[in-house]
């Protein structure tokens, strides 16, 4: 049988709904049992939702003050313990993913298989590479620890509906003290959230402003939508740095895109490929977001944008 | 004085728009235009910043890859590193095996700070900083969009999805540099000719005595599924007829 072990995303209160999809993805390995690791300072209410989502089989708690916030060197050397009675380490394919996953993978001695998008096999899988314009299939040493994150946007998260037993560990390793949480800026709102929301709008290089700007969350709060942003909108301070859509950003699925003054550069792009439906506007018709888009409209958006926010009443 | 170590790759211009081979065995290479990794001109940046800061001394470019990258290393030694290193490998190279190459490399030259770009935009796999820093068993800030030197200490904002974070580290580190780190300056000509005369060894990567695992085989390429051609509305009305039709708004 295969052994599945997910490290949880959480904020310290809450489980983050990125560990909820990585669940899907490990559920597709044949054979596989399915463990939620919560490291956490207080663990028990997130280990809690962890083991109603359907497809877990257990979930192993890790109570620490020094995992208050999640450091990776702090939280590596720990998952890396843990990991010995697991065949396979999933982890998001999000920031916090990203930063302790290699981690982990170098502890173990392997290589990591980046944004896991398809499972073909308990050691096959398949990701993108070049932004997405490539499609590789990976396959593992057989015996080898298959490290990996999940590209959330792959899989849909998995439902309510598990019991699984929470067990708590006490994982016996020391851990280092070079690295410590200074402080958090987090941007508090009541918008629905980019990497979940069935609705995005985003605003690129041409809404020229931050005031301006206020056109794509205005039409947004209308639309009941999260905000997203181009690099450009965000180098120039129109947006802040979390709205990032792309390649280096962050990469969405949601059920409309609406790309407003975005050119469509092939780094954004791949961000937004699994939308269900894109929607563009753009007043070069000759613009590669159109290539993309289901539903194109050449136009000035700022003559659409308001036009279109007055019609949805 | 301080030493920084900076990572440098020769990867595919950001520009080009890759394409599978008709035979799945890769992606066309041939002719296509080469350029240093543009979060690795970042993280260079950020070291000529700190030097220029008189925070540091020595600025290392250090590159694992093939012979041609020697270009990618003049470029950075043009931009104002003062050495290069490669470390001469031809063919792909796993993560696990680019960061013991990379470590083999701090270990002779203890740098004091290691920057890297926060991942390559040939193989998107975003691993060597984390695990270099694994593998020193050293502080890592991945992400940095903000980087100060306070004594023996680093304080490192990094972008996070949930907005920004600050760190602070111990020295020696290994960081990361994000997209809003910096604005790398342009290269010009005097420099690249002074470039010209700047140390760049070359070391063979068998020379390191490591081994090269060879645990993850690539054994397909295929291009992205692609979306089905769309329709062009004329006005806001249609527009929202459109998206009515599709139940997207009521
Ligand atoms: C290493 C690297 C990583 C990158 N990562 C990302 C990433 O993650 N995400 C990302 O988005 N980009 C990324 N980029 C940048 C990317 O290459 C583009 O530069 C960027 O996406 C352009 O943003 P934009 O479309 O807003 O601006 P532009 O390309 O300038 O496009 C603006 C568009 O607005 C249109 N327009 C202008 N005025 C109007 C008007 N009044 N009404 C309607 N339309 C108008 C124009 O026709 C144009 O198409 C990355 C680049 C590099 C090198």
């Amino acid at each position: 049988m295969t052994q599945i072990l997910i490290v949880a995303e959480h904020d310290g209160t809450k489980l983050n709904p990125s560990t909820a999809r990585c669940v899907t993805a490990a559920r597709q390995v044949p054979d596989a049992k399915v463990t939620v690791a919560v490291l956490a300072a207080a663990p028990e209410a997130i280990a809690a939702e962890a083991a109603s989502l359907a497809g877990v089989d257990a979930v192993l708690t890790v109570a620490h003050p020094a995992n208050a916030q999640p450091l990776a060197a702090v939280l590596a050397p720990q998952i890396v313990a843990l990991a010995a009675d697991y065949s396979h380490v999933f982890g998001p394919s999000t920031s916090f993913g990203k930063d302790v996953m290699p981690r982990v993978a170098a502890l173990l001695g392997v290589s990591q298989i980046s944004d896991l998008m398809a499972v073909d096999g308990s050691h096959q899988f398949k990701r993108p590479i070049y932004a997405g314009n490539a499609i590789v299939t990976v396959v593992a040493t057989a015996g080898q620890k298959v490290v990996a994150t999940v590209r959330t946007a792959s899989f849909d998260a998995a439902g309510p509906g598990g019991s699984a037993p929470v067990t708590a560990a006490s994982p016996n390793v020391a851990l280092p003290t070079h690295t410590r949480f200074v402080s958090k800026a987090e941007a508090k709102s009541d918008r629905p959230d980019l990497q979940t929301a069935a609705k995005v709008v985003s605003g690129g290089r041409a809404l020229a402003s931050a005031e301006n700007f206020k056109l794509v969350f205005g039409l947004a709060e209308k639309m009941g939508a999260a905000v997203g942003a181009s690099r450009a909108a965000v180098d120039a301070g129109y947006a802040p740095n979390e709205l990032q859509v792309g390649q280096t950003g962050k990469i969405i699925a949601p059920q409309l895109y609406l790309a407003i003054g975005i050119s469509g550069a092939i780094q954004h792009l791949t961000g937004i490929k699994d939308a269900k439906t894109i929607v563009a506007i753009n007043k070069d018709a000759e613009a590669p977001i159109f290539e993309v888009a289901d539903i194109g409209l050449v136009g000035d958006l700022f003559q659409v944008v308001p036009e279109l926010e007055k019609l949805l009443g | 004085m301080r030493k920084i170590m900076v990572g440098v790759k020769r990867v595919v211009d950001y520009n080009v728009r890759v394409r599978v081979k008709p035979d799945n065995s890769g992606v066309v290479l041939d002719g296509v235009k080469m350029s240093v990794n543009p979060f690795d001109e970042i993280a260079l940046e950020e070291a000529l910043r700190i030097r220029e800061r008189g925070e540091a001394g020595e600025i290392v470019a250090v590159c694992i890859g093939p012979d041609d990258a020697q270009q990618q290393l003049r470029t950075a030694l043009a931009m104002g590193a003062d050495r290069a290193i490669l470390v001469k490998h031809d063919g792909l190279l796993e993560p696990i095996t680019v960061a013991r190459a990379l470590k083999a490399v701090a270990d002779r030259e203890s740098p004091e700070i290691i920057i890297l770009g926060k991942q390559a935009i040939d193989d998107d796999n975003s691993q060597a900083t984390q695990m270099l820093a694994a593998l020193l068993d050293r502080p890592q800030v991945t992400c940095a969009s903000k980087v100060e030197i306070k004594g023996q200490t680093l304080v490192v904002t990094r972008e996070v999805d949930a907005g920004l974070e600050t760190l602070e580290v111990d020295l020696p580190a290994v960081i990361s540099a994000d997209l809003r780190l910096n604005e790398p300056r342009y290269v010009k000509l005097p420099d690249i000719m002074k470039a010209k005369k700047k140390p760049l060894d070359v070391i063979e990567f068998a020379s390191l005595g490591l081994a090269d695992p060879g645990q993850l085989k690539i054994t397909h390429y295929e291009p992205p599924k692609a979306r089905a051609k769309g329709i062009m509305v004329k006005d806001v009305a249609e527009l929202l007829a459109a998206l009515k039709t599709k139940g997207l708004v009521s």
